[in-house]
């Protein structure tokens, strides 16, 4: 049976190829610092699980680390914007095909696993998707390496390129969610829930708790300019113990679309630089430096119904 | 209460835009010491509160390595991007005969999101397609339908080429199952032995995407009004003053 464990195992020869091509990259400035950061993640996918907790945590303070005083970009070989746009032209269209590989394998891997018999005998029931999506990527760069014959090395190198353009924010979902369960442990969730509780009357009844939580998700969003940051904080503060536990809630559809409703304050803050003040400075505007600038500003009348939306939908799908 | 001095530091740190991953563990180890601490506390209660926290963090890590084993899906989008996809891309939306900055606009909406959806949300973003094509192309449609344009309407234009693409993209990516957003929620409910498959996180992320395409479709049809109503009149406007 093909279990998370072999997927992680793929991941980590990933993680582990990206450092050692980083290593003998001389175009990188700071080639021995970005090969030890992914050295460092291929070592927690390949052996997180014996290197006990406290070792975990010494890895993932050694990652900030080198996050924090800098990474460099490499220069993998690829080919030549006269290259692609040939290849794009010669190609044309069949070349969206193959990215549908990936998702078309691991919605029927998935499927398989839930509603046939031999599905569950292939797969890990428990981790399905996710190795469906390895099995999903594996396929595709077979099929690609068939089709379009580029050197051995290209997929690697064509990861490690677009991996180095990420960077460490590669890691930032991760490290949210253990920051999640640092909250977690220490009751930040039930201190918010508490002030929520204090102010708002009401909120063990549907409506108001799924209003307080979506609009709570939104403001959190807008103050600390991600939704994956206001996430756990605001479920575990009033999606669960209000949204889910009190009035019934079914937690994929609350925390599907609680998340959504973050998204809608993402929309609207200039927190979330990436998306609201880069756009500004590449397109020029005047007024990029505003705390509303252009972008937010056309993007604040989708912003407000769609909250609005959010709440509405969740209020009549969440409680089936 | 002091434990909230976690979040404080989070804010703190995106305000003086410090390295995230940095303001995170800061904020981690803030709440666990303030967790731990009392008037009472000497330097031994605080190191091992330290030590504790950082093994609560780490198991956290360790539990939740599959959020980032999305990253693998670069090795096939690089291949692709490597014969043009990104090109390809281009050519399409290049071929949009759209005669408005609205419609224009419309199409690519679709195509963002439809292809955010897919799990292909490296297609767009604002350098790659915003910038070099989607904002001049919308410039483009509006100065062939009413000259040259006012830097007011011009800018508003581009906003909103950047607004479209923020939103086909948030809309869009949680529909696939592996993106980072709907991992995190699996995470999180794990933690509380709440078991969900990602699968079942993305569909319900459907109504979301079709009441954002609705109102975003609205959005740029009365964007369209709005341009004709302004510029429609702005040659005699101009020629009076």
């Amino acid at each position: 049976m093909i279990t998370l464990a072999y997927a992680y195992i793929v991941v980590g020869f990933f993680f582990a190829s990206i450092s050692i091509l980083s290593l003998i990259d001389r175009a990188n400035p700071r080639r021995a610092r970005t090969a030890l950061f992914w050295a460092l993640l291929a070592t927690s996918f390949w052996a997180g699980q014996f290197l006990g907790d406290l070792g975990n945590g010494l890895l993932a303070l050694a990652l900030v680390a080198l996050a924090a005083i800098g990474l460099g970009q490499g220069k993998p070989p690829t080919t030549t914007p006269e290259q692609r746009r040939e290849s794009a032209e010669r190609r044309g269209n069949l070349l969206f095909l193959p990215a549908l590989i990936i998702p078309a394998v691991a919605l029927g891997g998935t499927l398989a696993v839930q509603y046939t018999d031999w599905g569950p005998v292939i797969i890990q029931e428990q981790h399905k998707t996710l190795v469906s999506l390895v099995i999903g990527v594996l396929i595709a760069v077979t099929v690609l390496m068939i089709w379009l014959r580029p050197p051995v090395l290209a997929p690697l190198q064509e990861g490690r390129r677009l991996m180095d353009s990420v960077g460490w924010a590669a890691l930032l979902p991760q490290m949210l969610a253990s920051l999640g369960a640092v909250f977690l442990a220490a009751g930040v969730g039930d201190q918010v829930g508490r002030i929520f509780a204090e102010y708002i009357p009401m909120l063990d009844t549907k409506t108001v708790a799924v209003a307080a939580y979506c609009i709570g998700m939104a403001l959190f969003t807008i103050i600390m300019g991600n939704a994956f940051a206001a996430f756990p904080v605001m479920t575990a503060a009033v999606g669960l113990p209000f949204v889910i536990i009190a009035c019934g809630g079914d937690p994929a559809r609350v925390c599907a679309i609680g998340m959504l409703a973050g998204f809608c304050g993402t929309l609207m803050t200039p927190m979330a630089a990436n998306f609201n003040v880069v756009p500004a400075n590449l397109l020029e505007l005047p007024d990029r430096k505003a705390a509303l600038n252009g972008v937010i500003r056309a993007q604040i009348p989708t912003a407000l119904p769609l909250l609005i939306a959010n709440i509405v939908l969740m209020r009549l799908l969440a409680f089936p | 209460m002091l434990v909230l001095l976690g979040i404080g530091v989070v804010v703190f740190g995106f305000i003086v835009r410090a390295n995230p991953l940095l303001v995170v563990m800061a904020a981690a180890l803030t709440t666990g010491l303030a967790a731990a601490w009392t008037p009472a506390a000497d330097i031994t209660t605080m190191t091992n509160a330290a030590r504790d926290t950082l093994a609560t963090f780490g198991k956290a890590f360790n539990d939740s390595r599959y959020i980032s084993l999305t990253w693998v899906l670069l090795v096939a989008i690089g291949l692709l991007e490597r014969a043009g996809l990104q090109e390809r891309a281009r050519i399409t939306i290049a071929n949009v005969k759209a005669a408005t900055v609205g419609r224009l606009l419309w199409v690519y909406l679709l195509i963002r999101q439809g292809t955010s959806a897919l799990g292909l949300t490296s297609l767009g973003g604002h350098p790659q397609m915003v910038r070099p094509l989607v904002a001049p192309m919308a410039e483009g449609a509006a100065e062939a339908k009413f000259g040259a344009l006012p830097d007011r309407e011009r800018y508003l234009i581009r906003s909103h080429a950047a607004a479209t693409d923020n939103i086909g993209l948030f809309f869009g990516e949680d529909i696939f199952i592996a993106i980072a957003s709907i991992l995190l929620i699996k995470g999180f409910l794990e933690g509380y032995d709440i078991i969900v498959e990602p699968f079942e996180l993305s569909v319900w992320a459907i109504p979301t995407a079709i009441a954002a395409l609705a109102i975003h479709s609205l959005r740029l049809w009365l964007l369209d009004r709005h341009l004709t109503r302004t510029l429609s009149k702005a040659p005699t406007a101009e020629a009076a003053q």
